[in-house]
């Protein structure tokens, strides 16, 4: 096998954001189950939130483009 | 206040919620740009990769090719016509130090291995991938004019300052007439229009999406002094979500990676970094070196921290951007490449389909990350006007 070793750390990255957003779009359906007419709110909070984990885990898949 | 009335009348007429009508918008653009997106992306990519294939000598490298789609060019490929590429060249500009020098592109010849050199004002150039430098006085084996490093095998010719009309200027331009042309023709509507009626043409296609960004963004996150920053929201939005949706159409005035530049995305960062802190109140410098509420010892530590926030938002947003569509074209291309790694056309149904999944996902990157950037702009905007409260 030949390849970077920086696939390895874009996946790990990855993972990371994965459980983040998962959490994230869970809990907000959660809420919106609960709270449905709250739905808005709890949509474009949800968006905010996970662009902020998808930043920081992008910055992984950055540093592994780099390499 | 005119905008306010039509626009009600809509959602009344409709019952539609305004972010339910933002969210069609974005789907009847989808749908309509599909066809010739996916169709384009085999097109390009089967003409320029044929001859390497053939050869049949080195295997093939997706990575390098993938490389070259998303970078800045300085030249626009259109096809491949008989085995001759078919593009429209790009001025280059140069400044060197004999002076400025102006000469097209198409004088290269194609070449992007330093192979032909240009003369202008007594000086050589070459293009060694899309890359122009100072030509060396002698070529090497293979016959380029370009000279490496024996140690970090990096280029060693020197480089004048390249301030070219890129595929990616041009690009920008050709969005700011198109950008200029929507933001003309909503006004003339409002101008000419003497009653209240509903909008009509361009303006009914923008009007509802103006309000969102004027409502749901700029109202909602910077507060009561939020006219101000409508206009710079509003520009944000719509230069990101045009830049976006151009990038994904391969054919001829779409195909540049703008937003997946990140220059550009740096500046549009700079811009937010800028207004933020200029239009900081006392209650946000304090909160930034002087943090009330926490105990004394603990305040030059925050300070610290919070300086560096002011770095590292505008940074998140710029590298969130250029992450974003960067990966979108990454990925749209390896699967096209999929048909050139397997060396067989039977992969292609799978490669296309899987494509126009990531396309039509795309299509939503394209309106969620433009809608992100305006929407952190407005926090942190926002935070900086923040009046103290208990």
């Amino acid at each position: 096998m030949t390849g970077s070793i920086a696939a390895l750390g874009a996946g790990l990255a990855v993972i990371g954001i994965g459980i983040g957003i998962g959490q994230i779009g869970g809990h907000a359906m959660d809420a919106i189950a609960r709270n449905p007419e709250a739905s808005n709110k709890i949509s474009s909070n949800m968006i905010i939130t996970a662009a902020l984990v998808e930043g920081a885990g992008l910055f992984g898949i950055v540093v592994s483009l780099l390499k | 206040m005119i905008e306010q009335v039509s626009l009600h009348r809509i959602l009344k007429s409709t019952a539609l919620k305004k972010s339910n009508l933002f969210f069609l918008l974005f789907l009847f653009v989808s749908i309509a740009m599909q066809a010739s997106n996916v169709k384009g992306d085999v097109h390009e990519n089967a003409t320029t990769e044929e001859p390497a294939s053939d050869t049949g000598e080195t295997p093939y490298d997706p990575t390098e090719d993938i490389m070259h789609h998303i970078a800045d060019s300085h030249g626009w490929h259109l096809f491949d016509w008989k085995g001759r590429e078919v593009g429209i060249p790009l001025p280059i500009i140069l400044y060197t130090e004999k002076g400025l020098v102006v000469f097209s592109s198409s004088s290269f010849h194609h070449d992007l291995n330093g192979e032909h050199i240009v003369e202008a004002k007594g000086q050589r150039f070459i293009n060694f991938h899309d890359k122009i430098y100072y030509a060396s006085e002698k070529a090497s084996e293979k016959g380029s004019y370009a000279q490496f490093n024996e140690m970090t095998h990096a280029i060693d010719n020197k480089k004048p300052w390249d301030i070219s009309i890129t595929k990616n200027v041009a690009s920008l331009l050709l969005s700011a007439i198109i950008i200029l042309w929507l933001f003309l023709s909503v006004a003339r509507f409002y101008k000419r229009q003497e009653t209240h009626s509903s909008p009509k043409g361009v303006a009914a296609f923008m009007e509802p999406i103006i309000v969102f960004v004027r409502d749901e963004i700029a109202k909602e996150n910077i507060g009561p002094h939020y006219k101000r920053f409508v206009p710079l929201l509003l520009t944000f939005f719509f230069f990101i979500w045009i830049n976006n949706v151009m990038g994904l159409v391969p054919l001829f005035p779409g195909g540049a990676n703008v937003t997946g530049n990140i220059a550009v995305t740096m500046v549009l960062a700079i811009i937010v970094m800028i207004v933020t802190n200029i239009n900081g109140n006392k209650n946000y410098w304090s909160h930034i070196f002087w943090m009330p509420g926490v105990p004394i010892a603990v305040k030059p530590l925050l300070a610290v921290v919070e300086f560096i926030g002011i770095f590292t938002k505008p940074f998140s947003l710029m590298i969130r951007l250029f992450a974003n569509i960067t990966a979108g074209h990454i990925i749209v291309l390896s699967l096209i490449s999929l048909i050139f790694i397997f060396e067989t056309a039977l992969v292609s149904p799978v490669s296309v389909l899987l494509t126009l999944f990531i396309s039509v996902l795309e299509i939503l990157v394209t309106a969620l990350q433009a809608y992100i950037f305006t929407l952190l702009t407005a926090l942190y905007i926002g935070s900086a006007l923040h009046e103290e409260h208990h």
